[in-house]
């Protein structure tokens, strides 16, 4: 078999704390990131929220796994795609986010950012562009 | 490269057949199954958004259908009844599968 | 499963791993080491307070590809490299050294 290098997205469609996606997905992109593939992450509907800002989970009794997402280019993932159009049908802004960087080991460890807010439709067309879609 | 789309959940209570009818391109094709199913129905508020999908096929799976009690002259004109070998053959034939959970 | 660390009990997981992060203390580290057949050097805690740390920040125990690339780049590349990892941590710099630190197991180890 060869082993040409593949583009996987994980969707993420779903707020954090509700249910267990958010949590499963990061999880598996963690694991899956040892099989060096080309990994990117969508974050569509109510899975914006999972990387909104400000985060406390000290009142819920379940853990606040939001900064785990901020060891993500540790990993190797940097490109986090956020849509537009879910952002705003949430009255949030791309500052209502986290600030998520990766460094960029070929420029002396240049800090660069993994948030891309995109279009529906240029997620749409970032979509048809993978080989392998997770949904979460 | 051309993505099979599929939707499980009902369009009335879940986001996610919207989310995929916002995320189709030309040439795709999406199967509804499961509680998926009502959005291939007749006189729906969905009819209207699966008949101006341009360039986009419409499947649905007939026994998920018969098990909610959706005859099949209830499904909307265009949209192909499949069972589970057709299922099988779709997500064979398009590149890659995009589950709308 | 439990160790018994200065006089406390304390549980582990039935591969030896705390079950509450909270519980850990640098005896905790002396003992398990001592399980082990290993003593701790300098350069043992200098890993350890280094996954305790990332542990704080990000919430999670770094898989050894990250953990060494991690060490690399703030420890510098002498130390960055599985070689001299795996010579202070034969059982694994991922592993050992996290059970040591009383993180989990790392995300993604079999």
């Amino acid at each position: 078999m060869s082993e040409e290098i593949k583009n996987f997205l994980y969707l993420n469609r779903r707020a954090p704390y509700g249910t267990i996606y958010a949590w499963e997905s990061l999880e598996v992109v963690l694991i899956g990131a040892a099989f060096d593939q080309k990994v990117s992450l969508a974050f569509v509907d109510d899975g914006v929220f999972q990387i909104a800002k400000g985060q406390d989970t000290s009142g819920i009794g379940m853990k606040n796994f939001s900064p785990t997402y901020a060891a993500l280019g540790d990993y190797d993932v940097h490109q986090l795609f956020v849509e537009k159009e879910s952002l705003e049908e949430r009255g949030l802004t791309v500052d209502d986010l986290m600030h998520l960087t990766w460094e960029d080991e070929d420029e002396d460890w240049a800090e660069k950012d993994s948030i891309q807010v995109v279009s529906r439709l240029e997620l749409a067309e970032i979509i048809a562009a993978q080989d392998v879609v997770f949904s979460f | 490269m051309n993505a099979l789309h599929t939707v499980n959940k009902s369009p009335f209570e879940k986001r996610s057949f919207d989310s995929c009818m916002g995320h189709i391109l030309e040439g795709s094709a999406v199967l509804l199954y499961e509680d998926g199913v009502y959005a291939a129905m007749k006189g729906t508020a969905m009819e209207g958004k699966v008949k101006s999908a341009q360039g986009v096929r419409f499947y649905v799976l007939g026994p998920d259908l018969k098990a909610r009690g959706v005859s099949e002259e209830r499904v909307i004109d265009g949209v192909e009844i499949v069972d589970y070998a057709g299922f099988v053959d779709l997500a064979a034939e398009l590149d890659k599968v995009v589950a709308w959970v | 499963m439990a160790i018994e660390v200065e006089g406390k009990v304390l549980e582990t997981d039935e591969e030896g791993y705390l079950v509450n992060l909270s519980d850990w203390m640098p005896g905790v580290a002396e003992i398990m080491a001592k399980d082990d057949d290993l003593e701790l050097t300098d350069e043992h805690w200098e890993i350890i307070n280094f996954l305790r740390e990332y542990y704080e920040e990000y919430q999670i125990a770094p898989a050894v590809r990250v953990l060494t690339k991690a060490v690399g780049k703030k420890l510098g590349k002498e130390k960055g490299n599985s070689k001299y990892l795996y010579a202070l941590f034969p059982y694994g710099p991922g592993k050992q050294a996290c059970r040591f630190a009383g993180l989990p197991k790392p995300t993604g180890c079999i």
